[in-house]
């Protein structure tokens, strides 16, 4: 493990190469260019501050005003959008990156790196548009936004270790790929990013107060929450057993990655 | 000091039977055989046991059929592929050009694309900057640099690929297939480039059914077949014997043809016309040894024979023969009466030989036409597109007709000795 990490390292060159060529290539041939990374947030926050602000008005005893529900939920997607777009989009990078693991002598760890980094990077440049939206709503935010690379770092971790999984196991079952588009939907509800882990319901039925706290999301999510939105200090706890959590991914997924990487070339 | 060392190289194929295609996941991990079915029953052998050592600043060439096992070989060394048995051991910095531009992204212009490129291969940022001139100007591409990708032409791409691939600065270098999309022009470029790499010492290993520059630039050839080294040694003794195993391959592929052809001709009306006073029967192609062949070299001695029977006296008849190409064109053409031969009786039958003692084509597939007719074109027997041959030829001339020619330079003008 400690001779990958130092593999790893050896390439970062290569990576952060693959990260800007994927950056670039996003926006390439739009009018906007690269002002579409604040742009997809901002129009994110806009149609669903329209949709829970106007039509649906979920009422939640923490949020004093209806308005602040938009940045509540905004608080909860944009980290949701970097770990379900890196989940998806590690099932196919090795195939679509096909020609450099036949043809070439390519770390192929690099792929589903570069699909977490990126996202993470898209993640990054919606902050300061999250930060914009708090400050237009009159929002108070607290110094504990600065402890956001903690909760970053935890998600890194674990999305990681997922993509690892994910992106070696799809080579060789590609069903996966179609599984997954639903099942991140499923995630999605069961992590609390429309509603705040207190809603009634959840806090009354053990079961889905079980199920969601089992859901490494849901802490991951709950500590941006907190950061911003509550303006407090996480649960450490919950915090550090996810973090413990992630790293076990990371570790297997990573080793699962390098059992199969030698199939890669043959079955991509 | 050896820079290559491949010890009884094994490589299988495995061949995943179709059952393991509609197994999903979820069967997978239910049955526990995850691992299992990742293991397949059949198995395909791409090289089997191949050893050879590559001495430092040495140029070695695989040539080859088809499947035979070469680009497999090259994997291996290239470090992509893992062997299944067997080791490899290499000595310093490889770079493989087996896939020229890998990692290119059409949207981006060819100058980032160079960083991207160059660093998949290997290169640093620093070096790229340094060099960055340097690859634009070999590649040619000083004017479109700063276009996307993907508005280039394919030979630009490769030019670029190339461009990067040669600055790696390697050890050892491997390269297959690659240089077959260059335009005329660009080739020779990289065969410059490829033996300023082999006066530097490094050690080349080439990939390529192009036997001419095999012979060219390589101090030693290995012919793989079926996974196997078949032989192995001076350049020019492996690629004639080579291209001898080729022409006897193809030979009787055309034969088989031309078995199939005549039956198939003598009922096409398109094919053959005329009132048959005078036929024409039994064409035959030999060699000078007589022996009844369809491919030959393109400076062999060619004998066409065939059997002509008249059905009543006649004075006036022409034979003629002409050669076409695949396309169609007419190479060359001729008949008795342009070649001075006047007409003065035909009777009963008779065998008629036509000699040729080289024919000086290109290589390429060719028709014989074959007619009988009167000084008016009044047709008595016509035999149209109805034999083939093949001509093959290690020079790589272009056109219709191989024109005898020699160079000779004055003393300034000087050339790099052959080998």
């Amino acid at each position: 493990m400690l001779e990958s990490i130092k593999e790893l390292y050896r390439y970062r060159q290569l990576l952060i190469v693959m990260v800007v060529r994927e950056l670039k290539a996003k926006y390439r041939g739009t009018v906007l260019g690269f002002f579409w990374s604040f742009m997809n947030p901002i129009l994110l926050v806009t149609v669903y501050s329209i949709v829970f602000g106007l039509i649906f008005q979920p009422k939640y005893a923490e949020m004093e005003k209806q308005i602040y529900y938009s940045v509540f939920f905004f608080t909860g997607i944009l980290p949701w959008t970097w770990f379900a777009s890196s989940v998806l989009e590690s099932a196919n990078v090795l195939i679509a990156h096909g020609s450099l693991i036949k043809k070439i002598n390519f770390p192929v760890e690099i792929l589903p790196m570069m699909v977490v980094i990126t996202n993470m990077v898209h993640f990054a440049l919606g902050v300061p548009v999250l930060i914009l939206a708090f400050l237009i709503l009159g929002k108070s935010l607290s110094l504990w936004v600065l402890f956001l690379p903690i909760a970053m770092l935890v998600q890194f971790v674990f999305t990681m270790g997922l993509a690892f999984f994910i992106s070696a196991l799809t080579v060789h079952f590609r069903d996966i790929k179609d599984l997954l588009v639903n099942l991140i939907t499923l995630w999605f509800f069961v992590t609390p990013i429309i509603y705040p882990f207190t809603f009634g319901p959840i806090q009354k039925s053990h079961f889905l107060k079980l199920f969601l706290s089992l859901n490494p999301m849901t802490h991951i999510v709950e500590s941006y929450q907190y950061l911003f939105f509550y303006g407090s200090l996480p649960h450490y706890k919950k915090l550090a057993v996810t973090l413990l959590v992630g790293l076990i991914l990371f570790w297997l997924g990573y080793k699962l990655f390098d059992k199969l990487r030698d199939t890669f070339v043959e079955e991509v | 000091m050896v820079s290559i060392s491949v010890k009884n190289l094994r490589k299988f194929y495995k061949k995943y039977s179709n059952k393991h295609k509609f197994l999903t996941l979820k069967s997978a991990f239910l049955s526990r055989t995850l691992f299992a079915d990742l293991k397949s029953e059949e198995i395909f052998e791409a090289l089997n046991g191949v050893s050879f050592d590559v001495k430092k600043g040495k140029t070695l060439s695989i040539i080859g059929e088809n499947g035979s096992g070469k680009s497999t070989l090259l994997k291996i060394l290239a470090g992509i592929s893992k062997p299944s048995e067997g080791e490899v051991v290499t000595q310093g910095r490889i770079s493989a050009l087996i896939e020229l531009g890998a990692g290119f992204h059409p949207e981006i212009s060819g100058r980032e694309n160079i960083f991207i490129n160059g660093s998949i291969l290997g290169l640093s940022k620093k070096r790229i900057e340094e060099k960055l001139d340097s690859i634009i100007r070999f590649a040619e591409l000083e004017d479109f640099i700063d276009n996307p990708v993907k508005t280039y032409s394919s030979g630009m791409y490769m030019r670029l690929g190339f461009s990067i691939a040669i600055n790696v600065d390697p050890d050892i270098l491997l390269i297959d297939e690659v240089l077959a999309v260059g335009d005329a022009s660009f080739v020779p470029k990289c065969i410059d480039k490829i033996n300023e790499f082999k006066r530097k010492g490094k050690t080349i290993i080439f990939v390529s059914h192009d036997l001419a520059t095999v012979e060219r630039i390589s101090d030693e050839v290995i012919w793989i077949k079926e996974g196997k080294i078949f032989k192995k040694g001076y350049p020019k003794r492996i690629t004639d014997a080579y291209l001898e195993y080729i022409g006897k391959k193809d030979e009787e592929k055309a034969s088989e043809d031309h078995q199939f052809k005549e039956s198939e001709g003598s009922l096409d009306k398109e094919k053959r016309w005329g009132s048959r006073d005078i036929e024409i029967t039994n064409v035959k192609m030999r060699n000078k040894k007589g022996i009844e062949k369809y491919v030959f070299d393109f400076d062999e001695p060619l004998n066409i024979e065939f059997d002509v029977c008249a059905k009543k006296k006649e004075k006036d008849f022409v034979f003629g023969l002409a050669i076409l190409n695949s396309e169609g064109v007419n190479c060359y053409g001729s008949n008795t009466l342009i070649d001075n031969l006047k007409a003065d009786e035909i009777s009963e039958n008779g065998k008629v030989t036509i000699s040729i003692p080289a024919l000086n084509l290109v290589n390429g597939t060719y028709f014989l036409n074959l007619a009988v007719h009167k000084r008016d074109g009044f047709p008595f027997d016509y035999h149209h597109f109805m034999y083939n041959f093949k001509v093959t030829s290690k020079h790589r001339d272009i056109g219709i007709a191989r024109v005898l020619h020699q160079w000779n330079f004055p003393e300034n003008i000087k050339f790099e000795k052959r080998k």
